[in-house]
């Protein structure tokens, strides 16, 4: 697979989003990213209202990179991994602030995937990339057409390699994605696009 | 909606928000602004305009449209006893130092359609209090407004929020606070009696009473920096002395400086003590 075209300014920011079977892949790329990955990573996984804290453990065990709670009027902090909190969702607002909200489940899903992307697609532009990995609902299929309508680039995990497919194939079908990965490739596909100077180490 | 560049959507959003303010008085410019685009991205799809832009002229000579704009730009979306441990930190850190005054007032503001006040009522009914305390819950959202003061939910929901409630600490069944018939639960005038619902805009109006509790939970996420730091000035000043202050669980009010007028009594539940006048 080619590096994406034509090539792509930097990119500032990553949001992550994936629903049943998405621990297991967060837990394959998130590790593996160097530890001076250069911009933030924004997380939503579709838990259940009440697992405080627990994806962000879950992650943090085996991550380089610092792993938070987002908290909304926090600012989105480069290299650090920013996870959307249970049962809220998530924003980024024009100055790169988190915000969080109440409203209604977007997909049956709160936090959605949708709202973090759009946002961040706003928030963002061309400077965003995002990730939408296994899930068994059409969230963050919308998401990834925003995304990919402001400029940003989709990645998108190989249905094939998904535990559930319904999530990355809605994206595909909409047209939502530049590159189709399998987990293992996400890693350094990231690295590169948020540093250019590695694109070389791109196979 | 068609996909419009960030540029074009912000002045799109200003105008409508302009429109709101200089005619109708209601002030949303002060607002986190991604999520008030979406709430009026979803107000202009169901009123059945192409662009939001096209809100503009609606809101400008349609004065009945108004309670459905304001019910659109504040979607009102509660549960009772959310959020479990918080009402079992009122319970246990709060309610046993409202018991030694002979008369309490609460202030809930941004009540929605009741809920929450409900919630806080039967907590307070529990703990003995409710027949020396008078609470004010009060939001903008005149239709959620009439719904908190009909006080008439699903028996499905009730059934819902049970679990919470006796992780709340609750002591009997939650329905045993409910009339049950025709699959809706209607709370007893016992409960409501104590509570005076009223039209309160947190950006506009001012302080109304002196209160010893003030709850204002999933509100100010919705509130920028500065219009928190407002709201919290205004809380500082209705709280009589060492007054309580609860907040939603994810508000982070660190950013404020009127934060600084409050200590916490329980930091991750957000239950608040305002701190005495510094000499
Ligand atoms: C997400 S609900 C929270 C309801 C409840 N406090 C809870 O946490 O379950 C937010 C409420 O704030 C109200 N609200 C928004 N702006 C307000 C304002 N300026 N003044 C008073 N209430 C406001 C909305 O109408 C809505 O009912």
């Amino acid at each position: 697979m080619s590096a994406p075209q034509p090539p792509h300014a930097p990119i500032q920011a990553v949001v992550i989003g994936c629903s049943a079977g998405g621990l297991e892949v967060l837990r394959m790329i998130l590790p593996a990213l160097p530890d001076d990955f250069p911009v933030p990573i924004m997380v939503v996984a579709h838990v259940g209202a009440a697992s405080g804290g627990y994806l962000e453990d879950a992650i943090r065990r085996d991550c380089k990179m610092p792993v938070v709670e987002a908290e909304e009027r926090q600012p989105v902090t480069p290299g650090i991994i920013h996870v959307a909190p249970p049962d809220y969702h998530l924003m980024v607002e024009a100055d790169h602030t988190f915000s969080v909200s109440t409203d209604p489940k977007v997909h049956n899903a709160r936090p959605s995937i949708d709202v973090l992307l759009i946002s961040a697609a706003e928030a963002w532009g061309s400077g965003l990339a995002a990730v939408l990995l296994t899930g068994a609902n059409a969230d963050g299929a919308d998401g990834m057409a925003a995304v990919k309508a402001a400029g940003g680039v989709c990645l998108v995990q190989d249905p094939a390699t998904a535990f559930a497919s319904e999530m990355p194939t809605a994206a595909i079908a909409r047209g939502a994605v530049d590159r189709i990965l399998v987990p293992g490739r996400f890693a350094p596909v990231l690295a590169a696009l948020c540093n250019p100077s590695r694109t070389a180490e791109l196979p | 909606m068609p996909w419009r560049s960030n540029s074009i959507h912000s002045i799109e959003l200003d105008l409508v928000l302009d429109v709101l303010a200089r005619r109708h008085g209601y002030d949303f410019r002060g607002y986190a602004r991604a999520s008030l685009k979406r709430r009026v991205s979803g107000l202009a799809h169901k009123l059945g305009c192409a662009t939001i832009a096209e809100l503009v002229p609606r809101i400008l000579y349609d004065d009945a449209l108004l309670p459905e704009v304001l019910a659109g730009l504040s979607v009102p979306v509660t549960e009772m006893f959310r959020d479990p441990q918080v009402f079992k930190g009122i319970r246990d850190q709060i309610a046993p130092v409202l018991a030694t005054y002979p008369r309490i007032n609460i202030w809930q503001a941004g009540c929605a359609t009741g809920e929450e006040v409900y919630s806080l009522a039967i907590l307070l009914a529990e703990a003995g209090l409710l027949s020396k305390t008078q609470i004010y819950a009060t939001d903008i959202n005149d239709m959620a407004l009439a719904k908190a003061e009909e006080g008439i939910f699903p028996v499905k929901t009730i059934e819902k929020y049970s679990e919470n409630y006796l992780k709340a600490g609750g002591t009997k069944a939650l329905a045993s606070y409910f009339s049950l018939g025709y699959g809706y639960a209607k709370i007893d005038s016992a409960i409501k009696d104590r509570i005076s619902f009223a039209h309160h805009n947190l950006v506009s109006d001012g302080v109304f009473c002196e209160v010893n509790l003030v709850v204002c939970r999933n509100v100010l996420i919705y509130f920028d920096r500065h219009l928190q730091d407002r709201v919290l000035g205004l809380f500082d000043s209705t709280l009589s002395r060492s007054g309580f202050l609860c907040l939603g669980t994810k508000e982070n009010v660190a950013f404020t400086p009127a934060a600084a007028r409050f200590a916490p009594v329980d930091a991750p539940l957000r239950l608040y003590k305002k701190l005495a006048e510094s000499p």
